[in-house]
């Protein structure tokens, strides 16, 4: 049901209200989960760290709706975003965050692994331009299996620093993949303002492969979301791959431990960007200008998202841990048809 | 029993499982029209065409993380991997991506690729179409390691391999290509983890990988003429690793040589003696010996080369130290 469901979206007619409405509470849940999350690394309840999606909620969510539950993504250590936007539950990834039995990965993934295997999220990479393989395979298997599978490959402007992508998007482009290169462009390489890492443009660099390349504002949901739908439909018909770069920001550091970072990020450009292209605020400011919805609404919204959340994360903090059983599970996966056929040859 | 080369073994091995199952692919430099510079899968691309039988860019990297990726959503890929040499190109791909899929994941997602590639010095190659990594990846959780040792374990061992649920790498020899062994014409699959005695003996263990179990067997033919009795086992994988049937063996003889030919420090060899010093301290007679290969980057010149990997004839010099007692210095 809830695949069918998933499976109309992506195709729904534009101007369509629920379509804006269920954009508009995704990227708040993104927002909730990420507040939460912060808290949770703030107040010593979360193990280890995580990277903050904050501010970037309209390139998950964009791309996202215009996907269906058999299209893939591959996301990265900055995931949170691209995993709640792919169909994920608050629950089970908050569970996640804090190591617990019933996170998606069962608490051996945390924060740069997290990912809802069952709507088409390949994984969080940790390893920056890790994925990018990845996403192109899968798009190759999907052509190999005749399906008409999408794979979006989610990464930073930073990953446009590693060899493995222009060795993926050659291949991709000789062979027609159905892949879309969605490369978030936040500003910053880790602590490195992205003009000081990346020669030319990073349009050009897919272009030189004689790939479609875009270049759309990545605060505005409906722009993302519409170029989006467009390129998916191409790449089902063997027109990809593509290359769209997503200008975002990170209201966040690099990871939630990166506070003082006026070294390299001005507080007022901080400002600036969250005060006028906060992609939330903008949108729903939209949707009420449009009569979609009235300012209340956005508030009950709002509020109930919240709400979910802050269940989800007292649900975490009240879940049980793995059993240390668990610690040497899940290294390989049982092969039962292997086995049926040796113990047959054994007989 | 028919005898065949062991290319041939590796060759229809493939396309025995390309034929029951579908969603098998080879993907490679080179692996269609010229069936890679050792003629191993010549015809396969005939028979299967360029679809599942792919010939890439020279981009090592990208296209095991593509095999990574069409493993995870439905596809069984096999990824031809010119020489071992190479493996240090994609370890990002194989180690942090392949390996660790399944596990990061709880089980949920699961990685059912075999990378085929080889190993072996003696063939003038130099240093960077040389080397024998293969403990490099045994090293990593999430990967199984086969090395087989005639062309009836590069047939089983290989269909074996891709019919598991899990990445594997098969080190070939690639000097054994034009080795001839019998091998049934019917169907078979070699179990992993599963150890084959290859000779029975009483008096010292030799426990060889790939080629080295032939080292080993020629070393035992020497030692008999000696009087001495070798055992020789073939371990067959490394990861899995039969461990019973190699501690068994050597209660049995008391004493153990391990031959690999990786390099011999922080290598297979220790690994296997330590856990037989570990496991079957108190059956031991001598010190169980390693002999790897020679700790410097592989020479070029002939001279030099042939120095640097362990041949019958040391082998056999170092099991008659042990059986004699005469290895008090390194006790």
């Amino acid at each position: 049901m809830a695949a069918k469901a998933a499976a109309k979206k992506g195709t729904a007619p534009k101007g369509n209200a629920e379509d804006y409405l269920r954009m508009y509470r995704q990227m708040v849940r993104i927002r909730a989960f990420e507040d939460n999350a912060n808290q949770l690394y703030l107040s010593a309840k979360m193990p280890g760290l995580t990277h903050m999606y904050s501010g970037q909620e309209a390139v998950a969510v964009g791309i996202c709706e215009a996907l269906t539950d058999d299209d893939k993504i591959t996301s990265t250590h900055r995931g949170h975003g691209h995993c709640v936007a792919k169909g994920a539950d608050f629950k089970a990834m908050f569970c996640e965050l804090l190591g617990k039995e019933e996170g998606y990965c069962r608490g051996k993934g945390g924060s740069m692994h997290i990912a809802d295997q069952s709507h088409g999220n390949l994984g969080a990479n940790a390893i920056v331009g890790g994925s990018m393989g990845i996403a192109t395979g899968a798009a190759l298997s999907a052509q190999l299996r005749g399906t008409d599978e999408v794979t979006v490959c989610f990464f930073g402007d930073g990953a446009t620093a590693q060899g493995l992508w222009y060795e993926v998007m050659n291949m991709a482009a000789l062979w027609k993949l159905p892949v879309i290169y969605a490369c978030e462009n936040n500003g910053y390489s880790e602590y490195t303002k992205t003009e000081e890492i990346a020669a030319g443009s990073l349009t050009a660099r897919a272009e030189a492969f004689g790939i479609e390349a875009h270049k759309v504002d990545g605060q505005d949901v409906l722009a993302v979301n519409e170029l989006t739908q467009k390129l998916v439909a191409r790449a089902r018909k063997g027109e990809g791959p593509f290359f769209i770069e997503l200008d975002t920001y990170r209201y966040h550091g690099h990871h939630v431990g990166d506070i003082n970072r006026e070294y390299y990020r001005a507080k007022d450009e901080e400002s600036e960007w969250k005060s006028t292209r906060d992609p939330i605020l903008n949108f729903g400011k939209w949707l009420t200008e449009q009569g979609v919805v009235s300012e209340d609404d956005l508030v009950a919204i709002n509020d109930e998202i919240r709400a979910d959340a802050e269940a989800a994360v007292a649900y975490a903090e009240a879940a049980r841990y793995p059993d240390a059983s668990e610690v040497d599970m899940h290294v390989y996966v049982d092969s039962p048809e292997l086995d049926a056929a040796l113990s047959k040859q054994s007989a | 029993m028919r005898e065949i080369t062991l290319s041939k073994a590796v060759n229809e091995a493939i396309a025995e499982e390309m034929r029951r199952d579908p969603t098998v692919f080879l993907i490679g430099e080179d692996v269609a029209e010229a069936g890679t510079p050792f003629k191993v899968l010549a015809g396969l691309v005939e028979e299967f065409g360029t679809k599942r039988v792919i010939d890439t860019p020279i981009s090592e990297p990208g296209f095991t993380g593509m095999a990574v990726g069409a493993a995870l959503t439905g596809s069984r890929p096999i990824v031809d991997l010119m020489f071992g040499d190479f493996i240090f190109l994609i370890m990002d791909q194989l180690c942090n991506q392949a390996a660790k899929a399944c596990y990061m994941s709880g089980g949920k997602l699961n990685v059912p690729l075999v990378l085929r590639t080889n190993l072996g010095a003696t063939r003038r190659s130099a240093a960077q179409h040389s080397q024998s990594l293969h403990a490099l990846v045994a090293h990593i959780p999430g990967l199984k390691v086969a090395m087989p040792s005639s062309a009836y374990e590069a047939k089983g061992l290989m269909k074996t391999a891709i019919r598991d649920n899990n990445p594997v790498v098969i080190f070939e020899d690639k000097l054994m290509y034009q080795d001839k062994a019998p091998v049934p014409e019917e169907e078979y699959l070699i179990p992993f983890g599963k150890a084959n005695i290859k000779r029975e003996g009483t008096d010292i263990t030799l426990i060889g990988t790939s080629s080295m179990v032939q080292v080993a067997e020629k070393a035992a033919a020497l030692l008999e003429k000696d009087g001495i009795s070798a055992e020789v086992i073939d371990p067959r994988t490394i990861v899995p690793l039969d461990e019973e049937t190699i501690l068994a063996s050597v209660r049995k003889t008391s004493r153990a040589i391990v031959i690999d030919e990786g390099h011999q420090s922080y290598g297979v060899t220790g690994e296997i003696a330590s856990r037989i010093s570990e496991k079957a301290f108190y059956h031991l007679d001598a010190p169980v010996l390693r002999m790897g290969a020679m700790d410097v980057p592989v020479p070029f010149s002939p001279a030099l080369e042939d120095l640097t990997v362990p041949t019958p004839e040391a082998v056999a010099e170092r099991a008659r130290q042990s059986v004699r007692g005469e290895l008090f210095d390194a006790a």
